[in-house]
């Protein structure tokens, strides 16, 4: 234990109110600190340079989940046992519900938030790819009100986001409309429990015909924060799938993925093997189901 | 800078307790430190070995990860709180019989899990229980007979499942 | 004879003896321990590898007068580790042979401020070049250790293989690898240290060795033995890595208890404990053999190198023990070992359970399916061919006198897998899979206890005394850390005694306390100590006999009463007994030549693994393993020993690898040091045979460490099996066989949701 509890201030307000309010008269002064499971590692290994933290955790206005008839709403507090527990997040989101469940172990699940999970931006972030694909909206508060952003934008650099030092992620907008959408999601990591992706890749598409109308696919560990893999998805667009698509695609997320070497793995098995996810996905709902 | 300590209140194993200690003291440190209760351990210091699992309010937490001024008011289950005057809990005579623990130092934090697991699911697949422990590290047993012993005590509490043997 | 009697005790799976205790939280390790007046003490380390100190200086903005600081001057004795050779310096006083070499102890009231005095002290070097790999430290340019880099070296001879290579049929080589691998006990390093003028010195720690831990403290302060003081507390699980680091944080914990005037608590934190304390010895292992058509074995040449690391510490007896195991299970006329541990850079290499055997059983086991890959012949039959049996001689001339019952563990082994039907579907399905599965094989041994002479050199001393207040008391310096100590000589002593478990307890393992009944290490304990245990219980019945008119039969109230009367008579009543080799045996350190050890326990293990083509990793499905160690002393407990190498076999086999930068260990942290978790680690199925050995106790041979060997080859040979490609390395990680394996079929089971 390297931390010094000493050298830290801790407090919560206890309300969302309370939170805002604080935030508000220091900008940037106070750090936000939820099921810990981030920020304690940091803490015990002496790396925690944040003084002020101010608790989110026991706040009942962060941690809900509500379910809407467009959308099913998560408070950023909610934890991953919350969602993994919901029952219209496994009926609809199963990638997501599939997700939560790719989150260390029960004890940080029961601990770790979704809001935590986003602000915290590791590139490897288990909740991140399916809620790509999802189209997610972020919700963030301030004192001064709300505003929400597409997930796909929250992300502006490594573990940067879109906010202010004043804000809080408030919740995450998930859209109902994925009726009759194949989805597919892949977590390779370091070992089968307690791991961190050494990549991971969710998709989700519609197919019409055969003809590929809608797509959405993502992945972790493959750039510096968790991404939509755009050029792909135009690589299949309006197209039906074949041999000829499924080399396009796959030439199209090597030329844009961007993996590097780690204490985990190495940038080129991240590359083939994101390719060879994508290509099993593809391959499930291929005419014949074989193509390579 | 000298902060001020809090005076923070909880329920640890039915018995209410009051501290005062810097806010960021971790849980595990309040638990073993300014409580004596030293049957939980520390391993990694990174909520990855498991050995601090503690159950509060119900959820299974590492308790190294917990600064104390989160569990305010919370009810806290250790492993000391396991058995009740004198006599072990079912898991605790499984681990026993069964061989689920050798050098004893993840055997708290384990325990812990396998309560929670039971908890919430009392007769839990091979598969399950494999995920309800997974987060608990121990290098002495492979997990076999750890596995072996929450069957075991599902088997005793419920008289029920026939007990398979160390196949997963 | 004891070790064919039917027994009530021994056999059974008694339950652990402080398993309550550590079930209940009331297990006292050494961080739960607290002592009045108590400081905590760090540890100020090298941030080079290889260098002159040309300079310490303590930042001014510390006030300094609250801490006590200890350097090499502070040392009242010799700074060194006392262990087989003095190389390693307490603390370094004028140079750095590695990365975390201790060099500064600092202790103070408050942990928190401790962090901040560590990186007050600053450290300045004149840097040399290190060497890093085996490699670089056979090129013996720089010099890094002694007069030619070289910690130890064998040559094992027998027959003459260069003649034998002209009449071969078929002449295959290989070269295989092993990478460092972590312990990972649970509980990190630590101990508490104390001084007093009057007292000496007193240690109380996490380790397997007193009296390893009391000969070093001697040296470093200069004192007679009755003025030190080691005391094992429970610790949480040690594999080796609690065998001599213990006797460096020992040194430190005492040092800084001297100076400080006050008990001072040493508890390393998972980092710290990463990244300076010892693994498991890298090697490089080749070989070359040659067979007849049939298979034979005709002759085999292997050079083995392991990498030692910065001091010598215990690298020449593992690779005594890894040579011993070079050539595996099998008869060979011709053999040539020549077997090298060489200096690097890095933290010294340690003790780690198997203690070179996991290495050399990796190269043989793995070679041995090549050549019967290059045969084209059925690995099994390869190996059934080859096999020692009954009266045969190993590569040093050790003739098989015991039974070998290889053949069986193997049949049985092949049949309660289903080898043959599972290989059979498996070629039928694998065509059609994006996921391949295959079926290896692993046939080996492991030396039961020290090896050679070792045994005799060691001349343990153990037994038992009785109490007033009704005890029997194992009198031992072997100790408990999870693997049945406790519990298996308890059941001798009661079972030689004609006593309920119950009525015998573990004298404190404290030097204070209890004789030097050896180490706690090369599966010994319950074969070498257990026979000393059931003597010395004997031994006593019979004095009791003799001399205070005990019974032919007798409930424990009589046993007491007539301890009563011994003591009366006689004072203490003790029973003492000393090694004494079994007869016939002998071992010739000159010429590596004779009976390398007392017994051999034989396993086959084989495993079930699934390759994933798309992400080129290896799952082991489902594990078998068939032994003989002897008389099983409790089931429950073996049967945990095993399923726990196994899972620490598997480990080393596919996932822990440690990833040095610059000498440094990189990947310090349990988060990025990969061991298999419960979802991890498949069913493992474990059967025993049994042949009780005369001169182990009640029968036992030595088992902790032979489950270990054989996963990694028989994992990779099953990877060979399923995917046809050979990987000769270990750890073999899926970055490892990206590249290497054949185009991916297409997926049969698409993961959509």
């Amino acid at each position: 234990m390297r931390g010094d509890p000493q050298a830290h201030q801790l407090v919560a307000p206890g309300t969302l109110h309370g939170v805002l309010s604080l935030l508000a008269e220091e900008p940037g002064a106070w750090t936000p600190i939820a099921g810990g499971t981030e920020l304690m590692v940091a803490y015990a290994a002496g790396r925690l340079n944040h003084r002020k933290l101010v608790s989110l955790w026991g706040i009942p206005d962060l941690r809900w989940i509500e379910v809407s008839t467009d959308s099913v709403v998560i408070a950023a507090g909610a934890t991953f046992r919350d969602l993994r527990d919901h029952p219209a997040i496994a009926a609809e989101f199963p990638l997501l519900a599939k997700a939560a469940g790719w989150i260390g172990s029960i004890a940080n699940q029961s601990r770790a938030t979704l809001g935590g999970n986003l602000v915290n931006g590791s590139p490897a972030a288990d909740s991140s790819p399916a809620l790509l694909v999802y189209d997610a909206e972020v919700e963030m508060i301030s004192a001064c009100g709300r505003r929400r952003a597409p997930y796909r934008e929250f992300h502006i650099g490594y573990k940067r986001n879109l906010l202010a030092p004043d804000e809080l992620l408030y919740a995450v907008h998930v859209p109902r409309r994925n009726a009759g959408q194949r989805q597919y999601i892949r977590k390779v990591g370091t070992r089968r429990a307690m791991a961190i992706s050494k990549t991971a890749l969710a998709g989700r598409v519609l197919l019409q015909n055969r003809v590929v109308q809608e797509i959405r696919l993502a992945a972790a560990s493959v750039a510096a924060f968790p991404a939509r893999l755009y050029r792909a998805e135009d690589a299949l667009l309006g197209k039906a799938i074949s041999p000829e698509t499924m080399r396009a695609t796959r030439a199209a997320l090597l030329s844009e993925i961007v993996p590097i070497d780690d204490i985990r793995s190495t940038a080129e098995y991240r590359r083939v093997v994101t390719a060879n996810l994508l290509q099993e996905f593809l391959s499930s709902f291929a005419p014949d189901g074989t193509i390579r | 800078m000298t902060l001020s300590y809090s005076s923070i209140e909880f329920v640890v194993n039915r018995e209410r307790c009051q501290v005062s200690v810097p806010p960021m003291k971790r849980l595990l440190d309040v638990l073993r430190e300014d409580l004596g209760l030293t049957g939980t351990k520390e391993g990694c210091g990174e909520g990855e070995c498991g050995s601090c699992s503690v159950r509060v309010d119900g959820e299974l937490v590492n308790s190294c990860m917990i600064p104390v001024l989160q569990a305010q008011g919370a009810h806290i289950e250790t492993v000391e709180g396991l058995s009740k005057s004198g006599e072990l809990h079912p898991l605790q005579k499984a681990f026993l019989a069964c061989g689920g623990a050798q050098c004893g130092i993840c055997t708290p934090g384990m325990l812990m899990a396998a309560t929670h697991l039971l908890a919430q699911n009392p007769t839990p697949s091979i598969t399950e229980i494999r995920e309800g422990l997974a987060g608990n590290l121990c290098r002495c047993t492979g997990f076999v007979r750890i596995f072996d012993s929450v069957i075991a005590s599902i088997a005793q509490s419920h008289a029920g499942p026939g007990r398979k043997s160390h196949a997963g | 004879m004891s070790t064919s009697a039917k027994t009530r005790i021994v056999g059974s799976s008694v339950p652990r003896k402080e398993g309550v205790d550590k079930l209940t939280g009331r297990a006292r390790y050494v961080d739960d321990m607290h002592l009045e007046g108590m400081w905590h003490g760090v540890t100020v380390r090298s941030a080079i590898a290889r260098g002159l100190i040309r300079s310490i200086t303590f930042n001014p903005g510390i006030d300094w007068s609250e801490f006590t600081v200890v350097t090499a001057a502070d040392i009242p004795g010799k700074n060194h580790i006392q262990l087989i050779f003095s190389d390693q310096p307490c603390l370094a006083a004028d140079q750095v042979n590695h990365c975390e070499e201790a060099i500064v102890l600092l202790a103070h009231p408050n942990r928190q401020r401790l962090r901040e005095a560590i990186a007050a002290v600053h450290i300045e070097y004149d840097p040399l070049p290190p060497v890093f790999t085996i490699e670089e430290s056979e090129r013996q340019d720089p010099i890094v250790w002694g007069a030619d880099n070289l910690f130890k070296s064998f040559l094992l001879e027998k027959g003459n293989v260069d003649d034998a290579w002209a009449g071969a049929a078929h002449v295959i080589e290989g070269e295989y690898r092993t990478g460092a691998q972590e312990h990972l006990y649970i509980e990190n390093n630590g101990v508490i240290g104390e001084y007093s003028e009057a007292e000496g010195v007193t240690v109380w720690g996490s380790l397997q060795c007193p009296y390893y831990v009391h000969k070093s403290l001697m040296a470093v302060f200069g004192l007679p033995e009755d003025k030190v003081r080691v005391i094992q507390t429970e610790t949480g699980g040690a594999f080796g890595g609690k065998e001599d680091f213990p006797s460096v944080i020992g040194s430190h914990a005492a040092l800084l208890a001297r100076k400080a005037g006050r008990p001072v608590k040493m508890i390393y934190d998972r980092l710290e404990d990463l990244a300076a304390t010892p693994k498991r010895h890298p090697s490089r292992i080749r070989h070359r053999t040659a067979v007849d058509a049939s298979g034979k074995l005709l002759a085999m040449d292997i050079d083995l190198a392991t990498d030692g690391g910065a001091y010598s510490t215990l690298s020449s007896t593992v690779l005594s023990r890894a040579t011993l195991h070079a050539c595996g299970p099998y008869y060979c006329p011709n053999v040539r070992v020549r077997s090298r541990s060489w200096a690097t850079n890095t933290v010294p290499y340690g003790a780690f359970r198997g203690f070179g055997a996991p290495q050399a059983t990796f190269a043989i086991e793995r070679h041995i399916d090549e050549i019967a890959a290059a045969l084209a012949m059925d690995p099994v039959e390869l190996r059934r061919r080859n096999f020692l049996r009954d009266g045969m001689t190993t590569a040093t001339q050790q003739v098989m006198r015991e039974s070998v019952i290889l053949e069986e563990l193997l049949d049985r082994a092949l049949r309660e897998s289903d080898y043959y039907g599972r290989k059979k579907r498996f070629a039928l399905e694998n065509p059609n899979n994006a996921i391949r599965r295959g079926m290896g094989i692993a046939a080996f041994f492991h030396g039961s206890g020290f090896t050679g002479s070792g045994e005799r050199y060691l001349n343990s001393l153990a037994g038992i005394d009785v109490t007033p207040e009704k005890e029997v008391r194992v009198l031992v310096s072997s100790t408990e850390f999870g693997q049945g100590t406790n519990t298996i000589l308890t059941q001798i002593a009661a079972e030689a005694l004609g006593l309920d478990a119950a009525h015998v307890v573990m004298a404190p393992p404290d030097t204070r306390v209890v004789p030097n009944s050896g180490p706690t290490v090369a599966s010994r304990t319950a074969m070498v100590v257990g026979k000393l245990i059931e003597r010395a219980s004997l031994q006593l019945l019979r004095r009791l006999r003799e001399q205070a008119r005990l019974g032919g039969e007798f409930d424990s109230d009589e046993f007491f009463s007539a301890c009563e009367r011994l003591r009366s008579s006689c004072g203490d009543v003790v029973s003492l007994c000393r090694y004494e080799a079994p007869p016939d045996i002998f071992w010739d350190d000159q010429k590596y030549q004779g009976e390398a050890y007392p017994a051999f326990a034989w396993s086959v293990q084989i495993a079930q693994v699934a390759v994933d083509t798309l992400t080129y990793a290896a799952q082991v499905e489902e594990f078998w393993s068939v032994q003989e160690a002897g008389r099983v002393l409790n089931p429950v407990l073996a049967g945990g020993q095993i399923e726990g190498g196994i899972a620490q076999g598997i480990g080393y086999a596919l996932y822990e690898k440690v990833q040095w930068q610059d000498g440094h260990m990189r990947n310090n942290q349990m988060t990025n040091y990969i061991m298999p978790t419960a979802e991890d680690v498949p069913p493992i199925h474990v059967y025993f045979e049994e042949i009780p050995f005369r001169h182990g106790g009640f029968g036992a041979k030595g088992i902790g460490e032979l489950p270990h060997d054989g996963p990694a080859p028989a994992v990779l040979n099953a990877i060979r099996d399923a995917t046809g490609v050979s990987f000769h390395a270990i750890p073999l990680l899926p970055e490892d066989m990206l590249g290497k394996l054949a185009v991916p079929a297409p997926a049969e089971e698409p993961a959509t949701v």
